[in-house]
C-alpha cells in the first residue's frame, strides 16, 4: 500500500499527458453542428437563375441531396468544385447551392468559368439563412435526407479523399433507405 | 546623440500604435431607442463568442460572421425578444461554443468546479505534508523509511550498526555522551 502511493504523481502524469497529447490533436476550428437530425430550416429566397421568383423547402428535392454553402470569393469553393462536377456528370446525388454572402453577378460568372454543378442556387446575400444553419463561413456541406432532415454536416473543403470516404457513404446509405421506403409506398398503393 | 533620440521617439509612436490596434473594438453604426437597449447589445455581444475567430467576442470579432450576428442581435433586441431568447437563438444554431460563459450541465461540471476541487486536493496534500515535516517524532512515523527504525534491523544489521558506533565512539570520544541520537540528525 504504501509503495502504490509513491507512485501517485506518476499516475497524476499520465492522466494528465493522456489528455494534453489528445488536446494536441483535437480540432477546434470545426464545431459540432447542433442541426444534425434537424430539419433543414425554412426558407424563402431567390435563386441565382430564376430572377425574383421566390423558392422554399418545398422546391428542393425529393430524394437525399446535398447543400453546399458557397461563394465567388471561396478559394476552397473552387477547389471543390471539379468534384461536385463529376458528380453532377455521373449523376450520382443532386447537389443544391447557397450562395453565401455573395454578389448574383459574381456568383453567375464564377459558375460560367469554373462550371455550375449545382441543380438549384439559393440566394443568401445578406447571411441571414446562414445563421439559421449555423454557418460561420463557407465552404460548408450538408447532406439532406429526402424528408428534409439534415443528416450529415461537413466543415471545410471536401477533397477527393473526403468525398470518397465521408460524403458519399453517408449519400449512399440514405440514397438506399429512400429507394427502400419509396419501394414499400408504391407496393402499398399498388 | 539625436539618432538615439529619434529612434526612441519612433519606437514609442510604433508602441503606442500597437496598443491602440488591440483594443480597437468593432464599431457598427446601430440606433438604439433607449440607453437599456444599447446597454443589453453591448453585455450580449460581449458574451458571445465569435464561431469564426474563436477567441474573440462578437463585439471584437473582425469575421463576417460576427457581424451578421452583432446585426442579428440588434434585430432581435429591437423587435422585444429578451436575453433569455436571444441565447437560445444563438444556442440552437450554434451550440455550446457560442457561449462564453459555460452552462452549468453535467458535461461542464468539472469545468466550473474542477479548479475548486483541485486547489482542495492541493491544499490537503500540501497541508499532510506541512504536519508531517512538522511533528517531532517524524523517524517513528509510519512514512519514515523503514529501514531507520531500530526493531526492523536483522540481527547482521544489528551487529554492524554496533561495531560502527563503538568504533566511531573509541576514535571520537568528544561526540560520544553528550549527543543523544535527535540531536545530530
Amino acid at each position: 500500500m504504501k509503495n502504490l502511493k509513491l507512485y501517485i504523481p506518476v499516475f497524476a502524469f499520465l492522466i494528465l499527458a493522456v489528455f494534453m497529447w489528445r488536446g494536441l490533436y483535437m480540432d477546434s476550428r470545426t464545431l459540432p453542428s447542433t442541426l444534425i437530425d434537424r430539419e433543414l430550416p425554412e426558407f424563402e429566397l431567390r435563386t441565382l437563375s430564376e430572377g425574383d421568383q421566390l423558392v422554399s423547402n418545398a422546391d428542393l428535392p425529393d430524394e437525399p441531396f446535398i447543400l453546399n454553402i458557397w461563394g465567388s470569393y471561396c478559394l476552397p469553393c473552387l477547389q471543390e468544385n471539379p468534384i461536385f462536377m463529376s458528380a453532377r456528370e455521373q449523376g450520382l446525388v443532386p447537389i443544391v447551392g447557397v450562395n453565401y454572402k455573395d454578389r448574383d453577378n459574381l456568383a453567375r460568372d464564377w459558375l460560367d468559368i469554373n462550371g455550375n454543378p449545382f441543380s438549384m442556387n439559393i440566394v443568401d446575400d445578406t447571411g441571414r439563412y446562414g445563421i439559421d444553419l449555423g454557418v460561420y463561413g463557407a465552404p460548408e456541406t450538408f447532406i439532406v435526407d429526402a424528408d428534409g432532415v439534415i443528416r450529415y454536416k461537413h466543415i471545410g473543403t471536401i477533397n477527393y479523399q473526403a468525398w470518397q470516404d465521408e460524403i458519399m457513404p453517408v449519400v449512399r446509405e440514405l440514397q438506399s433507405a429512400h429507394a427502400a421506403q419509396s419501394a414499400v409506398t408504391t407496393g402499398q398503393s399498388s | 546623440m539625436s539618432q538615439i533620440r529619434l529612434w526612441c521617439r519612433n519606437f514609442l509612436v510604433l508602441s503606442s500604435l500597437m496598443f491602440a490596434m488591440a483594443t480597437t473594438a468593432q464599431v457598427d453604426v446601430f440606433d438604439f431607442e433607449t440607453a437599456e437597449q444599447e446597454e443589453r447589445f453591448r453585455q450580449l455581444a460581449n458574451d458571445f463568442r465569435c464561431p469564426m475567430c474563436q477567441n474573440a467576442n462578437l463585439t471584437h470579432s473582425t469575421g463576417g460572421v460576427a457581424a451578421d450576428l452583432r446585426r442579428e442581435i440588434y434585430n432581435q433586441i429591437l423587435e422585444g425578444r429578451t436575453d433569455e431568447e436571444i441565447e437560445q437563438f444563438m444556442l440552437q444554431r450554434y451550440g455550446d461554443f457560442i457561449l462564453y460563459r459555460p452552462r452549468l450541465t453535467v458535461k461542464t461540471i468539472l469545468l466550473w468546479f474542477g479548479p475548486a476541487l483541485f486547489l482542495i486536493i492541493g491544499l490537503w496534500v500540501a497541508f499532510g505534508i506541512i504536519k508531517r515535516s512538522a511533528s517531532p517524532n517524524r523517524n517513528n512515523d509510519e512514512s519514515g523509511s523503514e529501514a531507520t527504525r531500530p526493531e526492523d534491523l536483522t540481527a547482521d544489521e544489528q551487529a554492524r550498526l554496533d561495531r560502527l558506533l563503538s568504533d566511531r565512539l573509541a576514535s571520537d570520544p568528544s561526540t560520544g555522551d553528550d549527543s543523544p541520537d535527535d540531536s545530530r540528525r
